[in-house]
């Protein structure tokens, strides 16, 4: 504990940097997978057949093994972080096509036809009734997504990433314990907070929307 | 103003759900559309602001075709209110209420004005509602916000679908009233859907009915209760609008009367009389000669008063009849005078001669024998009959003798 501490006090500044390289390579993961993954859900709820090709692909990435894709990327990419960022993205797509999907889907349909009946346009009624209907929803799907993919991000050195996958795999090679806390601690702090964030922002728009 | 002309709808499964509809909606009336589940009338409601498209036929808005409008264009101009009230969950009453104005690019003044007015229209206070949200609301005031959304961007075609069939009955009869009272207000052409022949009666002013993909027949309510087209408009307008109907103008006193009143002869003492009141429940007694001839009645505070003098006989206190019916008169002069001088009965006489007695219990003893709607026993019938009877005990009506110009026998 004493290490740990005085390795902190002592690194604060390499941390602090490696911690920034963490939440970046996640939040341009995680924004590219809202880019894609957005307008899938909304296809995928558009009709049944689409749906299911839609659904399948994405889940079809999400039980390929976190290293074992990272590689497989990496033979695309090269080593680097273009190679972690690319992970991410496809990690945290399915959350966020599924969590659109079913929030489209959910809406009741007496409310999309009230849309129509006061003459919405099929766009008027996605943006005004849909889409702000099923914000809960993906917003959970956003929040499953971060905290996958803070976790996945830790591998990143495996394929020539930055982030605090570093002090980790460091502390394992050089069997210094004080080391590998101070990646391992502050992943999952940010974990925990990206998670608390956005379960509270989550609660503010299902309020708003009772 | 809105015109079907040879208006066929077959659904892709080969079901055809609307047979060669012609039929004309005329302005500022209140049609209602009603018929068995599966009859076709939301259908061909839907036609009208193209939520449904007829496979053949036309449709004209004040002699538009309206296949040549665009449909949300269309669907702007015609208020539409459906059964499940259909409120934005996510959008505050205000909102709710200014959909279409917004969609119609209204300013934010005039449409915050608007939404107030409505608002008011309704008896909500918009400073207390405005800023709501549906779910706060009970299902009676959310479709109040439903009917008023329809209203906002003034248009002059409503279409109601089912709009309180899922209310419960008090919020439906308050809806109905304020449905009919803001249409007395702005006088707009209203289509509206139902199941419900009670509620088609009160609010419509032409009743379409609808069987199968048919028009059965069209008319006014009255109309079509007094001569109902076919068998199968009798059997779906029930029994007892068509008693009701048919009974009303014609109904006597001597339908309605009860033959056995509590009758005793003048010559009887106080102690026998209160024995007698005690025995049958009531509270007064009519007193009738030998020969049933009508004398005039006593009520238990005459007797309790008279009560001192033991040789005092019923004939010394009793209290003339100022108000009497002639046995054959009907049923409404009855009524009209229980109501007017707050009488709880009414003799009814034949030369001088008591015959029955019409009372509030044996009033509703006969309505209940009309709208039963369980088909109870006749036990059970005269059961709730007496119990009601009892409810409505016989008071002495004491500005009876004040009354002045009354009938006499």
């Amino acid at each position: 504990m004493e290490l740990f501490l005085r390795y902190v006090r002592e690194n604060w500044a390499d941390l602090l940097v490696f911690t920034g390289q963490h939440i970046m390579m996640v939040l341009i993961g995680l924004l590219l997978a809202l880019v894609v993954g957005i307008p899938l859900g909304i296809l995928a709820s558009r009709n049944r057949v689409s749906a299911r090709i839609i659904l399948t692909l994405a889940n079809i990435i999400q039980v390929f093994p976190s290293l074992a894709l990272l590689v497989l990327l990496m033979v695309v990419f090269g080593l680097g972080t273009t190679t972690v960022v690319a992970g991410l993205f496809l990690y945290s797509l399915l959350p966020v096509i599924r969590n659109t999907y079913v929030g489209l889907t959910q809406v009741d349909k007496s409310i999309m036809e009230a849309g129509k009946g006061v003459g919405m346009s099929p766009l008027q009624i996605m943006l005004n009734v849909q889409l702000p209907l099923a914000l809960p929803f993906m917003l959970t799907g956003i929040r499953i997504a971060a905290v996958i993919a803070i976790g996945v991000a830790t591998i990143a050195p495996l394929v020539g990433g930055d982030g605090l996958g570093r002090e980790i795999y460091s502390g394992i090679n050089m069997n210094n314990s004080a080391r590998l806390y101070a990646g391992a601690i502050p992943a999952a702090i940010l974990a925990l907070l990206a998670d608390f964030a956005l379960e509270r922002l989550q609660n503010g728009t299902r309020v708003a929307g009772r | 103003m809105i015109r079907f002309e040879n208006v066929r709808k077959i659904y892709d499964d080969g079901f055809e759900a609307l047979k060669k509809i012609n039929l004309e909606i005329k302005e500022g009336e209140l049609t209602v559309l009603i018929g068995p589940s599966g009859c076709g009338k939301s259908t061909l409601m839907k036609h009208i602001n193209r939520l449904n498209n007829p496979t053949s036929g036309k449709i004209f808005i004040r002699g538009k075709d309206i296949s040549s409008i665009d449909p949300t264009q269309l669907r702007r101009s015609i208020g539409y209110v459906i059964q499940n009230v259909g409120l934005f969950p996510h959008m505050n009453i205000a909102r709710n209420v200014a959909v279409v104005p917004k969609l119609l690019k209204w300013d934010k003044e005039n449409t915050a004005h608007k939404v107030d007015e409505l608002l008011r229209m309704v008896n909500l206070d918009p400073d207390v509602y405005r800023y709501r949200y549906p779910s706060e609301l009970s299902g009676g005031q959310q479709q109040r916000i439903g009917v008023i959304r329809a209203l906002a961007a003034d248009p002059d075609v409503i279409l109601l679908d089912e709009p309180f069939s899922a209310l419960d009955p008090i919020s439906r009869e308050q809806l109905q009233d304020e449905l009919i009272r803001l249409q007395q207000e702005l006088k707009k052409t209203i289509v509206f859907v139902t199941h419900d022949m009670d509620e088609a009666i009160k609010i419509a002013d032409t009743i379409v009915l609808m069987k199968s993909g048919e028009i059965v027949q069209t008319g006014s309510p009255e109309h079509i209760l007094r001569h109902p087209a076919n068998e199968f408009v009798t059997s779906f307008i029930g029994k007892k609008h068509l008693t009701t109907d048919t009974l009303d103008p014609g109904l006597t006193v001597d339908d309605v009367m009860s033959v056995n009143p509590v009758t005793a002869s003048p010559e009887r003492g106080m102690a026998a009389a209160i024995q007698f009141m005690e025995r049958h429940r009531v509270d007064s007694l009519i007193i009738v000669g030998k020969k049933r001839e009508l004398l005039g009645y006593v009520s238990v505070f005459n007797v309790l008063k008279g009560y001192r003098h033991e040789d005092s006989r019923l004939g010394d206190i009793m209290k003339p009849f100022v108000h009497v019916v002639e046995s054959g008169s009907s049923v409404a002069l009855a009524l009209t005078l229980m109501n007017e001088h707050g009488l709880p009965y009414v003799p009814v006489v034949r030369d001088g001669h008591l015959v029955g007695l019409v009372t509030r219990g044996s009033v509703v003893r006969h309505m209940a024998e009309i709208y039963n709607p369980d088909d109870m026993s006749l036990e059970e019938l005269t059961a709730e009959a007496e119990k009601l009877k009892e409810e409505t005990p016989l008071e002495p009506a004491e500005e009876e003798e004040e009354e002045e110009g009354g009938e006499h026998a």
